[in-house]
């Protein structure tokens, strides 16, 4: 990452002597716009013929603003605790050794092979009044089954490889010579934390962050057990698309979904442009 | 290395170390551990009768059949796409292709759900196309087709992704060679392309194939939930739920649950064979990007 770009060669190479060139690229782009591109702008054509008026006061009723405010506002939740806990699960399995630590490497990706309506029924199981943590919880008066407590629990599972799979590679690459050289010169591990080694992580966090995130956002199948899923309170906005769809009311649907789609690209596009300036600031040393 | 690595382990503080591990097991512990357990104790909560009971019903059965039946036919299918998108990105060059690779990726950043209506807007009754599929008796919403394309759209990027920084790394002298030597273009790839990427193919595939066989959002919307005939597992696991029968449907769950511990161990197998594999989550156009510097 932080190396210096390889000077190129510039010899003059034969003109594409490899074949399929053509076969490869009209496939790709074939197979593309007809399972991905054309499917997807199906759903912002469809918006346009709602008209702006309607479009308007179907994203702005209360039951809709409040789900999505529901549903990016967990994700955010949930991506900053696997922003913390990623980043210390991830700094452990880089740095440190202990007994099983192949084994509990191979388990954080568990929720990439974890199918969504599993994770969703075990951790409702869990964190019910009467199940393994809800029973300890209850008396302490939090309730995280069926509220939006529930909701952050389920992203965070969901979210969490992410985080700590980008940071890995990462953290494997960082120069200990440079942590040494702060240990020298008299910085506290405190010190070398945050002024040597968190500069160096920032794109990698902010990736991690955006994964975790863009993926708690639309979420769906972990999600709904564990919600309640009441209206104003713990509804997420996939699921009431879903509601919507259930009920006919195919506009309705599509506006959400359209208002989903371009919070969702904006705030990726956003975490790439800061992620290109980290990048630039911090990855040239 | 590693007495490098020792020496400066031994070096830190030890209860700050020993307060990071026991963060990291507790999290790790709480979040994934527990919920994995849960599934197999629910299933068997009944005892080991009720457990295969619950897995013998015919409506589970029918479930377990479909999902292979999805898988078989939405893996293969990404699969080519990813090998041609691979060769294409990974051994030319092209203007536009960080915008393709940015393409590829879009699925997801698509939440399933919206996924599932795409094609119920395409394909349903007051679709674009519901009226000639209504002409000409073809069902794909609430059948099997929409499941399946469902299932290929939230499956899209895996094996590409996979396979556009191994074939980068690989560069095009090998298959240049067997040009000059004479080969055709299929027997180069066959013969040369193909072995030289078989640890990244066999990884997307298995990624591509345990997210097909555990879709729940996107499948839910086109499929209908008509029990023994649209169901895959986890809709099964669904409506076993919502019925409060909660063996069953921890039994079902347990199925896929024992699918994903298989994934890991096939992940972690693919990555020792090859390590460059692993934290294959960074988007593809990351990772190229990794490969260039």
């Amino acid at each position: 990452m932080a190396r210096p770009a390889a000077v190129e060669i510039n010899k003059p190479k034969p003109q594409r002597v490899l074949p399929g060139f053509g076969l490869t690229l009209g496939y790709t782009m074939v197979y593309l716009s007809l399972l991905v591109l054309i499917p997807l702008s199906a759903v912002f054509i469809r918006s346009l013929g709602l008209g702006w008026g309607h479009f308007w006061d179907v994203v702005t009723a209360p039951r809709v603003t409040a789900s999505l405010r529901l549903s990016f506002g967990a994700s955010l939740i949930a991506a900053l605790i696997n922003v913390v806990f990623g980043l210390i699960v991830a700094w452990v399995l880089v740095r440190y050794t202990f007994p099983f630590k192949r084994l509990i490497d191979a388990i954080v990706d568990l929720p990439f092979a974890l199918p969504t309506a599993v994770a969703g029924i075990a951790l409702t199981a869990l964190y019910a009044p009467n199940g393994w943590l809800g029973m300890w919880l209850k008396p302490l008066g939090i309730n995280v089954a069926f509220t939006p407590l529930g909701i952050v629990v389920a992203l965070t599972f969901i979210g969490l490889p992410f985080v700590v799979r980008t940071l890995q590679p990462v953290l494997e690459d960082l120069d200990r010579e440079v942590e040494q050289a702060a240990a020298t010169l008299g910085a506290s591990a405190a010190q070398a934390f945050v002024r040597v080694i968190l500069p160096a992580l920032w794109p990698a966090l902010l990736t991690g962050f955006a994964l975790a995130f863009a993926r708690a956002v639309g979420e769906y199948g972990s999600v709904i057990f564990i919600a309640g899923n009441m209206p104003m309170k713990s509804e997420i906005a996939p699921l009431l698309i879903v509601t919507k769809l259930e009920q006919y009311d195919y506009a309705g649907a599509t506006a959400i979904a359209v208002v989903m789609l371009v919070l969702s690209f904006a705030l990726m596009f956003g975490i790439n442009a800061l992620q290109h300036w980290a990048l630039s600031r911090h990855g040239g040393r | 290395m590693a007495a490098a690595e020792a020496r400066s382990d031994a070096g830190r503080a030890a209860p700050g170390r020993l307060l990071l591990i026991a963060a990291a097991l507790l999290f790790l512990g709480l979040f994934l551990v527990l919920p994995l357990l849960a599934v197999f104790a629910q299933a068997l909560a009944k005892g080991v009768g009720a457990y295969f009971i619950a897995i013998a019903d015919p409506n589970a059965w029918a479930s377990v059949k479909l999902t292979l039946t999805v898988a078989a036919i939405a893996v293969p299918f990404n699969l080519v796409f990813g090998v041609a998108a691979a060769w294409a990105i990974a051994k030319f060059d092209f203007r536009g292709k960080n915008t393709l690779i940015t393409l590829i990726d879009l699925p997801f950043a698509v939440s399933p759900v919206i996924a599932g209506l795409i094609f119920i807007l395409l394909f349903g009754s007051h679709g674009w196309f519901g009226g000639y599929l209504k002409v000409h008796h073809i069902r794909v919403v609430f059948a099997v087709p929409g499941i399946v394309l469902a299932t290929i759209f939230v499956t899209f990027p895996f094996i590409a992704r996979e396979l556009i920084p191994v074939m980068q790394a690989q560069g095009k002298d090998d298959e240049e060679t067997a040009l000059s030597l004479g080969a055709t273009g299929w027997q180069t790839f066959w013969r040369v392309t193909l072995p030289n990427i078989r640890w990244g193919l066999m990884y997307g595939v298995l990624l591509c194939n345990a997210r097909a066989m555990g879709e729940f959002g996107a499948v839910s919307v086109v499929s209908g939930h008509i029990r023994g005939l649209t169901n895959t597992m986890p809709l099964h696991v669904e409506i076993l739920y919502n019925e409060y029968n909660y063996t069953a449907a921890f039994a079902v769950a347990s199925l896929l649950a024992l699918l994903a511990l298989l994934t890991l161990v096939g992940k972690s197998f693919l990555e020792w064979r090859q390590p460059e594999l692993r934290h294959a989550v960074a988007p593809a156009r990351d990772r190229t990007r990794r490969e260039k510097t």
